[in-house]
Parts: C-alpha cells; structure tokens; sequence
C-alpha cells in the first residue's frame, strides 16, 4: 500500500542551525501515527516542511504519490492536506459558524460560488460538526471570545469542515483542561475511523500520544532517533535518554 | 532623455549630481536614524517625521530672520524640537505605543496633518530659506561647485548623528533605551520605566528631526509642505537598511540622495517628487518578491 | 443586524425616500448633499478594502483621479453631447481605474500591513504628482470640464442625484458581496491571512476581486465630482491624498469599520463636522481637520457601532445560544 504521506531524506537548517537532518518517515492511509520528541528536535519545523510553509533544504516529500516538495502552502492545502498550529489560529473577528463556514474546501467549490451564500446543507454541516465538538452553543461567538481550549476544538472543527484527506495536528491536547482531553481523543479517533482522515499527530503528552497512535516516530536533535510501536518506543533507550536530556 | 546624454557627455556634471547628492544624503540619514530609533524601540512608525523636520526648518529660519547665525540654529532648533518631541508624546503618542500599528500610523499621519495645516496658517505657504552667508567651493576648473554650507551640513550632520550614537551608547538613558529595544518587558522587570524610555526617544527622535530640518533650511528651502516627502524617505532608507544598522542608514541615504538627485536632473525637477514616491512603491514591492524567493521562515 | 425583514427595511427605505425629495427640502444645500453621497461612497469603498479585508489602504484615490481624469478627457477630446460624454466619460474612467487597479494589485496587495498602507499612500502621491507634470492632462493647472448646459439651477441638481444614484448602486452591491462567501474570505483573510491560504483560500483572487470593486465605484464617482466640482486638480481634487484620501479612512473608523452601515454613519457625521468647520472657523478648518483625525484615531478607533457591537451583541448577531441542546467543550 503506497503510503499516502511520505518523507524522504529532508534537510533544513535556518542560518546556521540544523532543524531537520536527513529525516524520512511514511504514513500509510487511514492510520493514526504520532511524531514525538524532546522540545527543540524539530518536530514543528518537519511539519512546516511538509505543508510547504517554507522550501527545504533537501529531500522529497509526497503525498499521495505526488512530488509537493516545491509547492506552497494553499496548492498543498487544496490538495487536501491541512495543518492545525500549535499556537492555534482560527478567525478571531468572524463567529464560529462563519469560521466553519469559510473552511469548506476551495476544491469542491467553483469560481461562481464566491459570491453566492453558504448552503443549507454547508451550514447543517457546520453546526453539526460544532456539535461534534461541543461548540454548538457558542456557535454565534466570535472566535476571539472563546478560550483557549474551545479556539482548539474549533480549529480542529474547520479542519474537519475541509475534508481533507490527511490532517497534521501540531499539540492538539495542549493547554486543554485535562478532563477534557478523553473526549477530544475520542474525536480524533472517530473523525479517523468515520471521515477516513489520516493523521499525524505531534504530541508531549506520552500517555496520549501511546493511547492513540498506531506507529510512533521520535525525532531528536533534528534527526530520527527511532520508530516503531508505541511499547516498542515507549522503551526504548535512546528515546528515554533523549527525554531525559542525556546528550 | 536628452539630459540622460548629457550626463554621460559630461562627467562633471555626474560628479557634481554625485556629490550634491551625497552630501544631501547625510541629511536624510539623520532623520532615518531618528525613525529606526522610534521604530525600533517603540514600535511605531512615526509619520509625522518629516512635519518634525520642518519645523526644525522653521526654527532656524527664525533664528536667521533675528539676526543670529542659522548654524546656531542646528542646535537650538534640536532642543527646541526636543521639547515638542516630549509634548507630543505625553500628549499623543503614550495612547497609541501599545496599540496595532495601524492605529500608530494613523494617529501620527493625523499628527502631520495637524501640524502641516498649523504651520500654514501661522507662517504662511511661502517657501523661506535661511541665508548662511557662505560662498561657493569650486573644484576641477570650474567643472564642479559645491556649495560651502552643503558641505559644512554633511559634516554636521555627520557629528549630530554621532552625537545621538554616543548618547545611546554611553548615558544611562541611552542604555535603558537599547534595553528597551531589544526587550521592553524584560526591561521593565529590571526597573526601567519604558514609559520614560518611550518619552526620551519620541524626544530625542524630534531633536534629531530638528537639528536636520535646521540644516535643510539652510542648504536647501522650508515650507510647510516639505514634511511627507521626508517621511517617505526616512521610511525608505530605514527598510533597506534594516533597523539596527547605522552604517547601512548612512549608506542607503546616501545613495537616496545620488538618486534623487540624478533622476530630479533626468527627468526634470517637477518629477522629482513623483520620482521619490514612486520609488517608494517600487522598493516595497521587489522587497517583497525578494523575500518570498528566500520564503523566510513565518511562523 | 438581526432584525426582522420589515424592521431591517425601515431605515434603508427612509433614507432612500429622504435622498429623492432632498433637494426639494433644502436646494441650497444641493452641492453639499451631493457631497454627502460622495462620501459616503468614498468611505464605503475604503471599507471594503480596510475594514473588511484588512488592507488599510491610503492611496484608494489613485482610483478616484483615474476616473476624475479619465472623464474629463473623454468630455473634452470625444466630440459627444454633454450628457453622452459625461456617461462614457464616467464609464471609461470606471474601467480605466479597474485596468490600473489589476494592473498593479498583484504587487501592492502582496504586501502586508504596514508596508501596503505607506505604500498606498506612496501610490496616490505619486500618481498626483505624476499628473500635476503630465501636459497632456493639463500639468499642473489641471483641466476643466465643459459646462452644463441645463438652467441656471438643473447643475446643482443635477450631479446632486448623480451622486445619489452612484450611492444607491455602491450599497447594495456591497452588501449582496458580503452576504456571500465573498463576505467571509474577506473577513478571514483579514482575520488571519496564513491561516486562510494555510486552508487552501484563494486569498490571491478575492484581494484583487475586492481592489478591483473599489477601483470601479471610485473611478466612476470620480467623473461625476470632477464635474460636481467644476475643475480637476492633480493635487487637491483629483489625487487629493491628505484630504479625501485620509478622509475616507476616517470616517470608515469613526463610523465602525468592517460594519456595513458603520461608514454611511461615518461619512454622515464626518461631513456635517467638516462642513460647520468650514462654515464657521475658515481658515483654520484644516487644523481642526487633523485635530479631528487625532482624536478619532487616538479615543475612538473602534468607532460607533464598534463600541455598540460590544455593548450589545445580541443585536449584531453575536451571543451564547442557552437553549441549545449540549454543552460542554
């Protein structure tokens, strides 16, 4: 099976750091792989490499098949592979209807729709997918008035609106109220089991990301320290040594 | 085009549009150098920079109109303006440091109109030079002349903008200032009042302003009107050469100056404003599709 | 605004009604009303750009010249009748201002921020000065339209319903595109630009889509105050970027800007304020002009319906739905 995302040898140094260094990794469709790795190993700056935020220094990246390595972010994002941020951006002027509502993927829409108003069926699928993750009665919110966690799952929400065929989601249990984060997992795992969006997850949080990856790849100081199975990573020395901050 | 022919028949003249230009350009970076300084440390971009000059035009037109020598005027029109500098900041500017840019942009372009619009109704659109008395150096067998006092402006321009670096380097304020500038929180927890900070650099920012307006009136002429177009020029030199980089201010003005000069004399003095605008719109834009062919990291 | 359809007619229609029937309420104030019109399509325009897109522009009279120019050059070089010229000449400015603004849109809209503001005003600037040594145009006398040929008072009236019915147009248009997907990428490219292209927005064609509409209102408004006015000045009535052009960005801002009404507000009460200070403090009506733009900026940036938006959200669409049927999250 051709993975649907694959990482080849890439390389990107900002000045004179080194970020990524001949990191290679495959996602094969439909499955949920976590990447992990003490701060600063260069797990953020891989997946602006790969959604083309900024070019690279070396490498290949494809997806589905298809060489994206030269191509810029919305080419990229039309092509259906969507990122959510670790800071979390959603429109914060415009309500939470309205941010869903712009995220319905330009590739399904033509020109002409520009300037028509959304759809009934657009906006039930909207509100429903608020439901899903529990905004629905915020939903005439401005996104700036939501906190921190809410701004999360709406972001996620917009992704989900977009279909696309592959998400990359940078921290998504970060900063959410830990009782919380069940539910969002549970979310994850079925907008994986029912929409068929492969996922690849950066995540600090080592009871989550062992929860629900399927395959774990552990990036450290820029290069790939290991991969496998989450037991298998889990204990591995290297990976425990990395984490430890052993040199 | 004709005069494009010219040029190149006469290397004089070349010679000569070079060194007025250049020594033209020391003006302009004195003013650049206080914008990189608002900029810099408070965030702002300060549109009213060239109404500042101007009044520091004024100042020393009114010192000449006294009696007293206009060079005396570089220094007096620099307090004077420091003194404004420190109203309009305590007035003004403090409601809008914290601000989007936007609004800053706004608010000092509001600030420019205010005081352009003040200095025509009080002293009239006439345009007004300040006499310095001094004559002409001639050079090359009468190929090249300079004027004397364009010559003694580069080179106080040249020492007031040093005057200013020293400052910044070596007083207590001037510390405080660079603390800010490279992180205003982290200079607040060390007991800095930014507040302070900002009035002292919107001030010293004005008396720059001043001392080089004092000088464009004496080299050059002040009216009213002469503000925007040197706001645009500051705003220009300081892009190119970045915000922290006194040698690359210095040279990017210079080379303003060469160019204004050349294209004022190739295309014909009533362009030259045009020329400078429109070279403000051409900079920004091959700035732009420069940085996106290094696609700098955005975050 | 959420108000009921009847409800949300009432004010449009009066306003409406109003417009027709001025200049019979007040005919001498014909050329002032005109006015009126004008600004508010002016701050209308830049709203579009600024307030809903997020591009503050200060150069949106390069539009305006092109089109004043424009018109005046087809009334004096076409040999037409005085109404055919001026038509054709309003439409050929309109298009003209829509050439230039796609013409040099792919590389002004690319910068952000800051850089697209000054460089709009770089823009506009240029663009007068440019003008003001062009002969061909008239250099820096400017031209002059030809006369209108109607009785003695058909002129006031004339360009004062001229100018209303370029208003009428604008504001409809305006809302039909923001009630659309037009609307919302504008918004989020405003909001958050990365964001909006990181999803795949077009962002490109909606920015240019979003100049060229202001560029089209603009020019063909642009003929009709050139003739409203009498004379085309490169640099104080065609191009005039401290006056007009810093003008439509205040009253967008006084009124609440990224609100559909919110610059009609804007344009009402910043005209009826310039006009008494033209009235009753000549002379020093510029100062207290920039005196006014401080103010406004510094106090009021967010603008009246700005602040009524956050004192009543309900009203503007915004709130927590109680009754729905989960919380959580």
């Amino acid at each position: 099976m051709t993975p649907i995302l694959e990482v080849q040898h890439v390389r990107k140094s900002f000045g004179g750091v080194v970020a990524n260094n001949d990191v290679s990794l495959a996602v094969p469709p439909g499955k949920i792989y976590g990447l992990i790795g003490p701060n600063g190993s260069g797990k953020t700056t891989l997946f602006n490499s790969i959604v083309g935020q900024h070019p690279v220094d070396g490498g290949s990246i494809r997806f589905e098949g298809r060489e994206i390595t030269r191509l810029r972010v919305p080419q990229i994002a039309r092509l259906g592979l969507l990122r959510t941020f670790q800071q979390t951006r959603i429109y914060r002027g415009m309500t939470c209807v309205q941010n869903m509502l712009i995220s319905v993927s330009p590739a399904q829409l033509g020109w002409r729709s520009a300037y028509r108003r959304s759809s009934p069926a657009e906006e039930r699928k909207a509100e429903d997918l608020l439901q899903f993750v529990g905004l629905h009665a915020k939903r005439h919110l401005p996104g700036g008035d939501l906190s921190f966690g809410q701004q999360k799952l709406l972001e996620f929400a917009m992704a989900l609106m977009s279909e696309p065929k592959m998400l990359l989601l940078d921290e998504p249990t970060a900063g959410i109220n830990p009782t919380l984060i069940n539910g969002l997992l549970e979310r994850l795992r079925q907008a994986n089991r029912e929409f068929g969006i492969t996922l690849l997850v950066i995540e600090h949080n080592m009871r989550v990301i062992m929860q629900l990856a399927e395959y774990i790849y552990c990036l450290a100081h820029g290069e790939l320290l290991a991969h496998g199975k989450p037991e298998a990573v889990q204990q591995d020395q290297r990976v425990l040594d990395a984490y430890l901050g052993a040199t | 085009m004709e005069n494009l022919r010219l040029l190149f028949a006469a290397p004089p003249l070349s010679l000569q549009l070079l060194l007025d230009g250049i020594l033209i350009g020391a003006i302009f970076a004195l003013a650049a150098y206080g914008m990189a300084l608002v900029w810099g440390v408070m965030g702002i971009i300060n549109v009213a920079q060239g109404e500042l000059v101007m009044l520091g035009g004024y100042a020393a037109y009114f010192l000449y109109r006294a009696g007293i020598h206009p060079l005396l005027g570089v220094p007096v029109a620099a307090v004077l303006l420091f003194f404004l500098g420190w109203g309009l900041y305590r007035s003004v500017v403090f409601r809008v440091v914290d601000k989007d840019l936007f609004i800053s942009i706004l608010a000092t372009y509001g600030l420019s109109i205010l005081i352009q619009q003040l200095a025509n109704a009080i002293f009239g659109a006439d345009v007004r030079t300040a006499e310095s008395g001094f004559g002409t150096l001639v050079l090359l067998g009468g190929a090249v002349t300079i004027a004397e006092i364009k010559l003694i402006s580069f080179v106080a321009a040249l020492l007031a903008g040093a005057a200013l670096i020293t400052f910044l380097k070596r007083s207590r304020m001037g510390q405080a200032i660079r603390a800010t500038a490279q992180n205003a929180r982290a200079a607040r927890v060390m007991g800095i009042d930014t507040d302070r900070v900002y009035a002292w650099t919107f001030a010293l920012n004005a008396a720059i302003c001043g001392a080089s307006g004092a000088l464009v009136a004496m080299t050059w002429i002040v009216n009213p009107y002469l503000g925007l177009p040197y706001t645009v020029r500051s705003f220009m030199i300081v892009i190119i050469a970045g915000l922290g980089n006194i040698v690359g201010v210095l040279a990017a003005a210079l080379g303003l100056g060469v160019a204004e000069n050349l294209a004022g004399f190739i295309l014909g003095a009533e362009y030259q404003a045009a020329f400078v605008f429109g070279l403000l719109v051409v900079i920004l834009v091959w700035r732009r599709f420069w940085l996106a062919r290094e696609r700098r990291y955005l975050a | 605004m959420k108000l009921p359809a009847a409800r949300a007619l009432a004010a449009p229609a009066a306003i409406l009604v109003l417009g027709l029937f001025a200049p019979a309420l007040a005919p001498a104030y014909r050329s002032q009303m005109a006015f009126l019109w004008v600004m508010i399509v002016f701050a209308l325009t830049w709203d579009l750009l600024g307030g809903q897109m997020g591009y503050n522009s200060f150069g949106n009279v390069l539009f305006f010249g092109i089109g004043m120019y424009a018109c005046v050059v087809v009334q004096r070089d076409f040999h037409l009748g005085y109404y055919s010229a001026l038509f054709v000449g309003m439409a050929a400015g309109a298009v003209l201002a829509v050439a230039v603004g796609a013409l040099i849109g792919s590389g002004l809209l690319g910068l952000r921020g800051h850089y697209f503001a000054i460089g709009t005003l770089g823009i506009g600037i240029a663009a007068g000065e440019l003008a003001g040594g062009w002969d061909f145009v008239g250099g820096g006398g400017g031209l002059v339209p030809p006369m209108y040929p109607g009785a003695v008072g058909g002129r006031e009236t004339f360009f004062y319903y001229l100018t209303f019915a370029i208003a009428v147009i604008t504001f409809p248009v305006l809302r039909w595109l923001y009630s659309g997907r037009f609307g919302l990428a504008i918004n989020a490219i405003r909001d958050d630009e990365d964001k909006a292209e990181a999803m795949g927005l077009r962002t490109t064609r909606y920015k240019t889509t979003a100049w060229c509409v202001s560029a089209f209102f603009l020019g063909l408004l642009g003929g009709a105050v050139g003739n409203l006015i009498g004379f085309v000045d490169p640099r104080e009535v065609a191009f005039a970027s401290s006056t007009y052009g810093v003008w439509m960005v205040l009253m967008a801002i006084l009124g609440g800007k990224g609100t559909l009404w919110g610059p009609v507000l804007g344009a009402a009460i910043f005209h009826v304020t310039q006009e008494l200070f033209w009235k009753y403090l000549l002379g020093w009506q510029r100062v207290a002009l920039g005196l006014l733009i401080v103010v406004i900026v510094v106090f009021f940036p967010r603008g009246i319906l700005g602040w009524a938006r956050e004192k009543w959200p309900e009203r503007f669409g915004h709130g927590v739905d109680e009754a729905a049927s989960e919380g959580g999250g």
